[in-house]
Formats: structure tokens, sequence, C-alpha cells
């Protein structure tokens, strides 16, 4: 008797922890589909990293109502540096890809150059429309022969978010219109508004929430960053690496910043403890805020114009060669990269549009986000967008910007390393990291 | 108590059906020849599957293996010796020893080294010392002994990733319950994550949390069949418990002691999940001075953040070197220890 009853605990915890591991790999709205799937439909599988956003906009679900034969299916991987190196070993391999791949504009260059041949060509596909994206967007996904693999979903033009009631308690303006003012044009600006907010702060907040945040966002706004025209790597001498390495260096070194970095559960912590003013804001940044910051941050945000245009982020989906539907993903990938959806992502999500024909659409031009007090969030990004440097993307581009935040910056930044001593180590890094 | 039939030959000329006939006087002589030739067939055949059959039983096993085992492990010498990237995993370009070379001089696979040593010390010392003594308390007559046994065990269950989690929010540098806790007795904020120290201190309260219950359990098992009139006579003799513990358990356990530090050490070389989720999700550098980058964390930075497989190959067959060198320290510790019992 004793035994059976011990048996059976053993099999109900068994089964209790099966469970619990199955609902944990897949997506909270996975049953929805699950349940509405008919016998005989087509299934595509889309493969995304982090909040992608695609499912929560209700784009998946419109698309399955238009086409009542297919069913859709994500699959996500939280972050990129994990999610990429996987899709690279599936396309070598030839298997375990879902039908659609996103990929971060930071690999972009890589997979263009690189795994072309594993991918369809997207520019051919009914329902595309090269007029419809920023040429610069295109231009990205597109390999030297012509072939365009990758289709533009959003990208990140950038604003400053900001707390008004920090502001208002340091003495600053808090009107969005008067926020933009005191930074526009110039990056310095930005951080003498810092170096003023300090001086009458709230105690335990900091202008800005990480150096590294603010290294990204004024790279972000130059052309020319990590590589040249030619595609050689020039991060060493560019100018632009280089004044916005000593323009964060000094946030850290005037100690503007919470010290704390991006992404990691204690910048979401502070975020939601409203211990930062300021931070750097490309479009879809606004969903993560507000996930974050929650309820008790409701009305306190807002939305200002940057210093400078720029771009930070953004991504792209491709579909693989070796998938059993190639030609339904294509019409999918089509179809969610097209202006309308696009718009869509945009007014759910706050994923800007990289199809510069979603711009005129009310759903993007009158857009108002209620979270940062209902900011006209349409027009200030669209602003940005246009104003955007092309920026030389190049396949190395995220292991160069990861090293010099995650490494340089934030050893000056948290560990008070001088900035030379910092930009050392990130160089050191990143020689290894490139193999030379 | 019947004989389990299977793989006694013993038991099978005792089967009835096998030697029925033979004792059987009134059946004709061919048919005599007969049974017994079928009798010798089926001997033959019996002893064929003696023979033959465990090595189709253990088969699965090898046979996964070499495809899971084995082969990866030759493929991944084989990669070291190439250059190799991810992006074209085919493409291989033969470079020899260089990729084993270039490790001499990479200070990154020395740091990697050195943390990997350290936490290793860290959290394997204290750790066996913590599971002797938590076995040594379950040893005795408990009430509910079952709970206390089974609760030992529930870190070990737990998932390193959940746990990691935990233990990053703990160690948080602004919000964290370790340092509030510090707060309270007067030592300021600690920044668990960014010291050299500090860090590896945090990532081995990990690896302590979550195997010491393991090890003490295999402790427990081993005390269990420590003769009690050692015990006994100890008492006798005026010991006291500790002294007991020092002078009787200690000295049985040794084998268990000795395998216990190997297997933790194999453990704390191939440390990877801590260091990996304790930086908060934030990458495989293992902090912004690498400070807690184990000799894992860099072979995935090389193969996975990199994409140089060929290099994080011959770092894999590195660490496989050191545990051969760890392994044949043990051995000869081991031998000694066998010789002066």
């Amino acid at each position: 008797m004793r035994r059976t009853a011990i048996l059976a605990v053993v099999v109900a915890l068994g089964a209790a922890l099966l469970s619990g591991c199955a609902k944990d790999s897949e997506e909270p709205g996975d049953a929805a589909y699950d349940s509405g799937g008919g016998e005989g439909r087509t299934t595509i599988t889309v493969g995304v990293f982090g909040a992608f956003g695609l499912r929560e906009a209700g784009l998946y679900e419109e698309y399955m109502k238009l086409h009542p034969d297919i069913r859709i299916k994500q699959t996500s991987i939280q972050r990129n540096e994990n999610y990429y190196p996987q899709l690279l070993t599936h396309l070598s391999t030839g298997s375990g890809l879902a039908d659609i791949q996103a990929v971060e504009v930071n690999n972009i260059a890589e997979v263009t150059a690189t795994q072309a041949d594993r991918l369809v060509d997207l520019g051919r596909t009914e329902g595309v429309s090269k007029d419809a994206f920023l040429g610069w967007k295109w231009a990205q996904g597109t390999t030297k022969d012509g072939k365009t693999v990758g289709l533009g979903t959003d990208i990140g033009p950038q604003g400053i978010c900001y707390r008004k009631d920090l502001f208002a308690k340091a003495g600053l303006p808090t009107d969005r219109e008067e926020v933009g003012r005191l930074w526009t044009g110039d990056w310095n600006k930005y951080l003498e508004t810092g170096r003023k907010y300090q001086a009458r702060a709230p105690e335990g907040t900091s202008f800005v929430d990480s150096a590294s945040g603010v290294l990204a966002a004024v790279t972000g706004s130059n052309e020319k960053r990590f590589y040249d025209e030619s595609g050689e790597i020039v991060y060493k001498e560019s100018p632009a690496v280089k004044q916005a390495w000593d323009l964060a260096a000094a946030f850290a070194t005037e100690r503007l910043t919470g010290r704390l970095q991006q992404f990691t559960p204690s910048w979401d912590q502070a975020m939601s403890n409203g211990a930062f003013a300021t931070v750097s804001c490309p479009a879809w940044m606004l969903g993560h805020i507000q996930d974050k910051a929650g309820a008790a941050g409701k009305g306190k945000w807002d939305v200002a114009a940057a210093p400078r245009p720029g771009n930070w982020g953004g991504s792209f989906l491709v579909v693989p060669k070796t998938g059993d539907h190639t030609a339904e993903a294509a019409k999918l990938a089509a179809w969610l990269t097209a202006p309308e959806q696009q718009a869509k992502l945009f007014t759910e999500r706050g994923s800007f549009p990289s199809a510069e024909a979603a711009y005129a659409l009310p759903a993007v031009a009158d857009a108002k986000h209620p979270y940062f007090g209902g900011a006209p969030i349409g027009k200030i990004f669209s602003r940005a967008a246009q104003d955007v440097p092309v920026q030389i993307v190049g396949p190395k581009d995220l292991i160069i910007a990861q090293n010099l935040a995650d490494i340089g910056m934030l050893q000056v930044d948290q560990k008070g390393r001088s900035p030379e001593e910092g930009w050392d180590a990130a160089v050191k890094a990143i020689d290894n990291a490139l193999d030379e | 108590m019947p004989e389990p039939a299977h793989g006694r030959p013993v038991a099978h000329v005792k089967d009835p059906g096998a030697s029925g006939h033979a004792v059987d006087g009134t059946a004709p002589r061919g048919t005599d020849a007969a049974a017994r030739r079928r009798r010798d067939r089926r001997s033959r055949r019996y002893r064929r599957d003696v023979r033959w059959s465990p090595y189709a039983f253990v088969a699965p096993f090898f046979l996964f293996f070499l495809a899971f085992g084995l082969f990866p492990l030759l493929y991944t010498g084989w990669a070291s010796l190439h250059r190799v990237e991810l992006t074209a995993p085919t493409d291989m370009e033969w470079v020899g020893l260089r990729n084993f070379s270039r490790l001499l001089e990479d200070e990154f696979f020395w740091n990697a080294l050195r943390n990997t040593v350290t936490i290793g010390l860290m959290s394997t010392v204290p750790q066996l010392l913590m599971a002797l003594g938590i076995a040594h308390l379950l040893n005795y007559r408990l009430r509910g002994s079952m709970f206390f046994r089974v609760a030992a065990l529930t870190p070990y269950a737990t998932s390193v990733a959940a746990a990691t989690l935990v233990f990053v929010l703990l160690f948080g540098r602004d919000y964290g319950m370790v340092n509030w806790a510090l707060g309270l007795v007067g030592i300021g904020d600690v920044d668990w994550q960014n010291g050299q120290w500090t860090s590896q201190l945090a990532v081995s309260t990990i690896v302590i949390w979550r195997w010491t219950g393991y090890n003490a359990l295999i402790y427990l098992a081993a005390m269990q069949a420590v003769p009690k009139d050692l015990y006994e006579s100890a008492a006798l003799d005026g010991a006291s418990p500790w002294q007991q513990f020092i002078h009787v358990t200690v000295p049985s356990l040794r084998h268990t002691i000795l395998f216990t530090c190997v297997v933790s050490t194999i453990g704390a070389t191939q440390l990877f999940g801590e260091p990996l989720l304790f930086s908060g999700g934030a990458g495989a550098t293992g902090g912004a001075d690498h400070q807690f980058q184990t000799l894992g964390l860099y072979l995935y930075e090389q193969g996975w953040v990199n994409l140089h497989l060929g290099r994080a190959s011959a770092i894999a067959w590195a660490m496989f070197l050191i545990l051969l060198v760890v392994g044949a320290v043990n051995w000869l510790i081991a031998r000694r220890l066998g010789k002066s019992a």
C-alpha cells in the first residue's frame, strides 16, 4: 500500500513537471491557434526573437481569418544573441528552421552576404513592392547581385523617453516640445541637460539609465560607424564612434547614469522604480517601457525628439528555401511587411514601419500613445525616420557594437575605469572576436 | 526461492521440458538420439545466446554513445585543426595546431581557466564539507527523515535557469535582498556582479546551493553502510559524537568522498549555466571585465557568439585534456589511499 502511494505521488509529480515544462516552452497564446486548427490546413511556422510583436498585434489572427486554410505557429527565443547562432546552424544543416525567420539589422549584412543561397528571393514575390520601403532598408536586405532575401519589418528611429515627474522635480520643463528644444541638434546639449538635472535631481535618481545606451544612440545617428563604404572595418578610427564614445564616457565619468546594463533584470527593476529620468528611445523601446514600468508608470513617461535623428535596431523577415511551404511562407512574409500591416504593428506595439508608404496612413500619421501622455509618436518618429542617415551595415556589426557596449563602456560606467582603459579592453575583445 | 532462469545454463538443464525424454526409458533409441541432437543444438544455441545477448542488451547505449558521444568528440577534434566559421561550417581550412598554440597566448583563455579554478575551489570545498555535515545529521534517527532527505534534493531538481534568475535578483546591486540584509548590519551596498571576488562568490553560492544536498545524499547512503558496532565500540571507548564522526565516519567514507571529489571537479570544470545566467542574460562575456567567465562560457562565446567553430573546438579539447589530467591526479590519490587503507 505504502509503495503504491509513493509511486502515485512520483507519477503525479512527474506528470506535473512534464506539463509544467510543456507550458513553459510554448507561448501563452499558442493554445488558441491549436484549438482553432482543423484538418488539412497548411501550418506555417514563424521563428522570432524577443517580443517581436507580430502575434501580439493580432496580425497572425487576421491573416488566418483571411486565409482559412492557413495556420500560423510562432516560436520565440528571448535574446537575439541566442537566437542568431541557432538560426545559422539550422541554415547550414537545412533543418530545424521555421518557414519564416526573423533577422536583426545587426545581422542582416552577414545573412545577405553568406546565406543568400539558402534563402528565397522575396523581391519577386507577388505583392512585394520595392517602392513601398525606405530605400536604405530595402538595400540592406538585398545581395550584391540583386536578390532581396530579407523584407524589412520595423526600423528604430529614435526619440528620448523621459519621466515628466522627475523632470519637474529637477526644475526642468516637462512639455515635450520644450524638452525637445533643450537639446535640439546636438548630443552635447543632452549632456548639459543631464548636468542641470543631476544638480537638482530627486534623491536616488539619475539622468540616464546607462552609458552604453547613450553610446548606442549616438552611434546610431551616424552614417559611417563600424564599416566604411568599401566594407573595411574602421571603427577604431571612425570619428562618429570616437564622438559617441567620448560623449557616453562623459555621462559615465560625471556620474549622470544609473550604472545599469540594458536588458538585464536590474535595468527592468530600475525602470519600474523610476530610478532614471531619460532613456534613448527607438520606437520599439516604447513597448518595452510600457511592459516593464507597468501601470505605475502610466502618465509619467513622455517622448521627445532626440538631439539628432538616428536609427537603432529594426528587423527583417527571411524565408529559408528548405521549408515545406516556401511559396505560402513568402506570401505571408510579404503580407506581414506590407505597409498596412506595418502600420498596425506600429499602432499596437510601437514598432515603427520600414515601409515609407505607411507613414501617410492615418494609423501612423495620427498615432498617439496613451501610455506616454498621448504623445504624437507617429509625427515624432516619422520625422526622425525620414532624416535618419543611410547607415552602412557590415557583417560583424553585432559583435563590434556588443563589445563596445558590454565590455568597454560597461567598464567605464560600472567599474569606474578610465575611458581609455575601457576602450582598450573593448578593442582587445573585438580583435579577439574578429580573429585579428 | 526460485532462481531466475535468464542467463543461467544450470537452470536450463533442470528444465523438465528439455530433459524429460532422457529419463523416459520407454522412448525408442532413434528418437533418443534425435532428442540428444536437438538438446545439443538447443544448448549450443543457448550458449550462443548466453554469450552474445548481453552485448545485444548493452548495444543501444554504445550505439548512442558512438553517434552522440564519440563522433562529436572526434569531429570536434578534427574541427579544432581547422579554421571554420559557423556561417559556413562545411568550409574548412587546415591550420594544424594553430588553434591550440594560440590558446597559449590567449589572455581570455587563461583568464577563463583561472576563473574556473577559483570558482571551482570556492564552490567544491565548502559544498562537500557542508554535504558531509548534513549527511551526518540526516544519519541520526529523525522524525520525518524522509522529508528532510527529499528537501535536501530539491535544489538539485530545480532547473539552473530558474534558480539562477532568482539568485540574480537576490544579488542585485540596487534592489537585491542580499544587499538589503547586509545593509541591516551596516555594510554598504556591494556590487556583486562587478567585483572579481564578489561575482565569483555569488556564482559559487548558486553552485553550492544546487549540489550540496545531492552530495549529502550520496554520503548518507555510504554512511548507512558503516557497521553499527564500530560506533558502539567507539562509544564504549568513550568517544564523543564528534570524535566518532572524525575517526569512524570519515575514514569509512574515504572512497565515497573521493568519488564526489572527482564528480564535483568534473562539474566545476564544465561550469556553464550559472555564470551564463548570472549576467542577467546579457551574453557570454561573464561580466564587463570577464570576471566570471569560465572555460565553458568562453567556449560558448567563441563558438556561438563569435562564430569561430575551430577555435571553440580547440577550447573544448583543451578542457577535455585538463579533465584527463585532473582524473589522473585523482587516480593517483585514490591509489595511495587504497594502499594506506
